[in-house]
């Protein structure tokens, strides 16, 4: 057995294994930490098939940005876990049932895939150009289409979050350095002459 | 094609996307006080749209990512046209709720774009970014009033089913791009011409699966009532109108377009699908009361007679499809146009009860659900009755008699709700007088009522020829 | 084994000797370390307090807003790797395109960017 292979089996056991361990951890912060290592061997996996740079991408934003997100809610969100898992046994039958059927068909596939092979295969080393460039040659010219339209969805999750979850509270003073320093003598003072007494100033 | 020529053949996109830009801009500055405007600007865009759609060039662009035929522009005409109508009946909605806020017409904006570019689809990939595109805006939507925890609920149960089934879709797509090489139609069905493989069948089926999700089509149908229930009712209205041409044409574009080679295969699963959600949507209706809950099973029932239509694998077929979700979705906009008129005490109205005696409160607005009623149930001469002759011919032509049949009992049940509603607001006892109504939802629902009698009869002429040609665009025998 | 994953065998190595050291200091603090617990040893020390209450609560949903913003724009960031590397080596005119056709895409964010910033969502009262 050579190298490859005893990487491939070691990334691909600890994938099934900590992948396992996020559905049953019994602790949400625990799952959280099994679900970043299973983004790490599923990078591990990507560059063993030649997708660098969906690998890279994976550790990027999805260690780097969502996972830490999961980590934000599950850490600090006011949800009793035990609560939510007592459901578990009772879901249990029908997540096996839909767990079953997915995984028949994942044999299926695979053995399709076996008899008469994929349409799409690894092309990596035969190709001049890393896998980052090969994405970067088309990706902005050929699927300019798709590119921009990407751009529109990113749009979209911006204002989503916008609305949903931005409030002002009233009454909060800001500080406005450019007001601040605009001010002078004439417009923040005012000289106040001739008060009669016994009437106070109107402001 | 040269970079021009595509970006003259996506001009409705460009303008809608340039429109949302501009406007969003334009609402950051000027803040809420500019809902009015921006919603005045988004109507505009999307006229604008509809007309550039209508009369400019078609092609494919962007290597067949992107197709503009006869099809794309029915569709597009129409989904543009309900969305503008959308934002009118949201108008007085607006309004009332506390803080009426620009971002609600750009959001719609940003759907149509998405139904749009689903419509177009000539590819899986823009096939999937039109979904998200339009899925997400929609869930913003049905959570708009977020203060609402019934709206929250809504949104937020939209969201996770929406998630899973772009996830089903997302499975599908690759697995056929797996076993076809490409994820282009045409080379898609040059692949499935060379012999479907079983992963080939496998992804046409998640793809379905997916696909009839955005659509609420039975089994898959679990968000729509609580959604529909949830969410405000000026949402839903557009929920309801535009998503679903744009998910039954997406439907036909990716079948027809990408599997012409397994007809017999989609055929079989959609024959399924639509037998379920006619029967679902009919008897699971009858339980309800909860007028939003009872037409999101309207919905579901109608999007089964759609997929009979879809279901005979014809050229007839689609073109029953179009003509019937085009006059579904006029008669539901304007019922729903009369609900976001309706309201007592400030209190939306939304079960039987509150639509007691109606008719003596508001006998225009009852005599217009009353015909969207009898239309939806396919009474004859209303517009409902329209639709479905055409679905059920093609359905006959197509060797599918017995479906025919099935959907015509499905009707005679789902008939029991229908003069239910009508009953209980024509003979029942008043409960007391309703609030002055918003003239622009009120005016929307007549101008759909007149529509669905007496105005469909010389419109079915307009629509007839036209749906046919778009019915030909793909190339179904 | 071909040269393309060769490259990426200091990190397997590196990887291997980290499992083996960190396991082995795991291993052997529990096999060689003396243990001896006794309830007063394990419990709170004196002047400590125990617990209160759980560590989770309700916490302000603009911590989420920022976050969420930040992954907008990481993946914003996400795109312009290839670009980055492979811009300059694309035939000029096509170069040009990819340039502009990258340059919208900034735009279009930046758009978003500047709802932001006008909404205020940027601001921590």
């Amino acid at each position: 057995m050579d190298l490859q292979a005893i990487a491939f089996y070691v990334l691909s056991a600890v994938t099934i294994g900590s992948a396992l361990m996020v559905v049953t951890a019994r602790n949400p912060v625990h799952s959280v930490l099994f679900l970043i290592t299973t983004f790490f061997t599923c990078a591990g996996l990507f560059v063993m098939l030649g997708a660098e740079f969906l690998a890279m991408l994976l550790v990027v934003v999805y260690v780097g940005a969502v996972a830490v997100l999961f980590l934000f809610v599950v850490m600090m969100l006011d949800v009793d876990f035990g609560s939510l898992r007592s459901g578990f046994a009772r879901y249990l039958p029908i997540g096996g049932v839909a767990a079953a059927v997915l995984l028949g068909e994942m044999i299926l596939v695979a053995s399709a895939v076996g008899d008469r092979g994929a349409a799409v295969t690894t092309h990596y080393g035969a190709s001049p150009y890393s896998n980052t460039e090969q994405i970067g040659r088309v990706l902005y010219t050929d699927y300019i289409y798709f590119f921009e339209a990407a751009g529109m969805v990113l749009l979209v999750a911006m204002i989503g979050a916008i609305v949903l979850t931005l409030r002002h509270k009233p009454g909060i003073k800001r500080q406005v350095i450019a007001d601040q320093t605009a001010r002078s003598a004439s417009n923040g003072m005012r000289i106040i002459t001739d008060v009669k007494i016994g009437q106070g100033i109107d402001a | 094609m040269t970079f021009s020529g595509a970006l003259s053949v996506a001009l409705p996109e460009l303008i809608l996307s340039v429109g949302i830009l501009a406007l969003l801009v334009v609402g950051a500055f000027v803040g809420d006080k500019g809902t009015r405007p921006v919603a005045l600007g988004a109507g505009l865009v999307l006229v604008t749209s509809a007309a550039a759609a209508c009369f400019g060039p078609q092609g494919a662009a962007f290597n067949n990512g992107f197709v503009e035929d006869q099809a794309a522009v029915f569709a597009k005409v129409v989904i543009y046209l309900v969305s503008a109508v959308g934002l009118i009946i949201a108008e007085p909605w607006l309004k009332r709720v506390n803080g009426s806020r620009f971002e609600y017409p750009i959001l719609v904006l940003l759907a149509a774009l998405g139904m749009g570019m689903m419509v177009s689809a000539g590819n899986l990939i823009s096939l999937y970014i039109g979904v998200e595109l339009q899925s997400l805006a929609l869930y913003v939507l049905a959570a708009f009033r977020r203060d609402d925890p019934r709206a929250s609920e809504a949104g937020l149960k939209y969201f996770i089913l929406g998630a899973l089934s772009s996830g089903i879709l997302l499975y599908g797509a690759s697995l056929i791009y797996g076993f076809a090489g490409s994820t282009r139609f045409t080379d898609i069905a040059a692949a499935v011409q060379s012999g479907a493989g079983t992963g080939l069948i496998f992804g046409l089926v998640f793809l379905i699966c997916g696909i009839a999700f955005k659509v609420s089509a039975a089994p898959f149908h679990m968000w729509t009532p609580d959604v529909y229930e949830g969410a405000p009712t000026a949402v839903v209205a557009f929920l309801t109108a535009g998503p679903k041409l744009a998910g039954m044409v997406l439907f036909a574009r990716a079948l027809a377009n990408g599997f012409p080679g397994a007809v017999e295969q989609w055929r079989q699963v959609l024959i399924a699908i639509a037998l379920i959600s006619m029967l679902w949507g009919a008897f699971a209706g009858l339980a309800q009361t909860n007028l939003k809950r009872l037409w999101a099973y309207s919905s579901i029932a109608n999007v089964g007679y759609a997929l009979v239509g879809l279901a005979s694998g014809t050229q007839e077929g689609v073109q029953a499809m179009l003509v019937f979700m085009t006059l579904y979705i006029i008669d539901v906009t304007g019922f729903f146009a009369c609900l976001v008129a309706l309201s007592r005490d400030g209190r939306p109205m939304e079960t039987f009860e509150d639509m007691a005696g109606l008719f003596k409160e508001r006998p225009g607005v009852a005599a217009a659900m009353t015909i969207f009623s009898l239309s939806a149930l396919g009474m004859p001469p209303f517009s409902g009755f329209w639709g479905k002759v055409y679905v059920f011919k093609a359905a006959a032509a197509a060797n599918l008699q017995w479906l025919a049949a099935i959907g015509l009992l499905s009707s005679v049940v789902a008939a029991f709700y229908y003069l239910r509603l009508i009953k209980t607001m024509w003979f029942d006892p008043t409960r007391g007088t309703t609030d002055a109504s918003p003239l622009d939802a009120r005016g929307v629902a007549f101008v759909a009522a007149a529509f669905s009698f007496p105005v469909v009869m010389p419109a079915l002429a307009l629509i007839d020829p036209l749906s046919k040609a778009a019915a030909s665009a793909f190339g179904l025998n | 084994m071909n040269a393309f994953l060769l490259q990426y065998l200091p990190i397997l190595v590196f990887m291997g000797i980290a499992a083996v050291i960190g396991s082995a200091f795991l291993v052997a603090a529990f096999t060689l370390a003396p243990r001896d617990p006794d309830p007063e040893k394990i419990s709170a020390y004196e002047c400590g307090f125990n617990a209160f209450e759980d560590a989770r609560m309700k916490f302000d949903v603009r911590f989420y807003l920022v976050s969420i913003l930040f992954i907008i724009f990481d993946l914003e960031v996400a795109f312009l790797f290839p670009w980055a590397v492979s811009l300059m080596k694309l035939p000029h005119n096509t170069q040009v395109f990819a340039f502009w056709s990258m340059f919208t895409f900034l735009f279009i964010l930046t758009v978003g960017f500047v709802y932001e910033w006008k909404k205020g969502a940027l601001e921590w009262e």
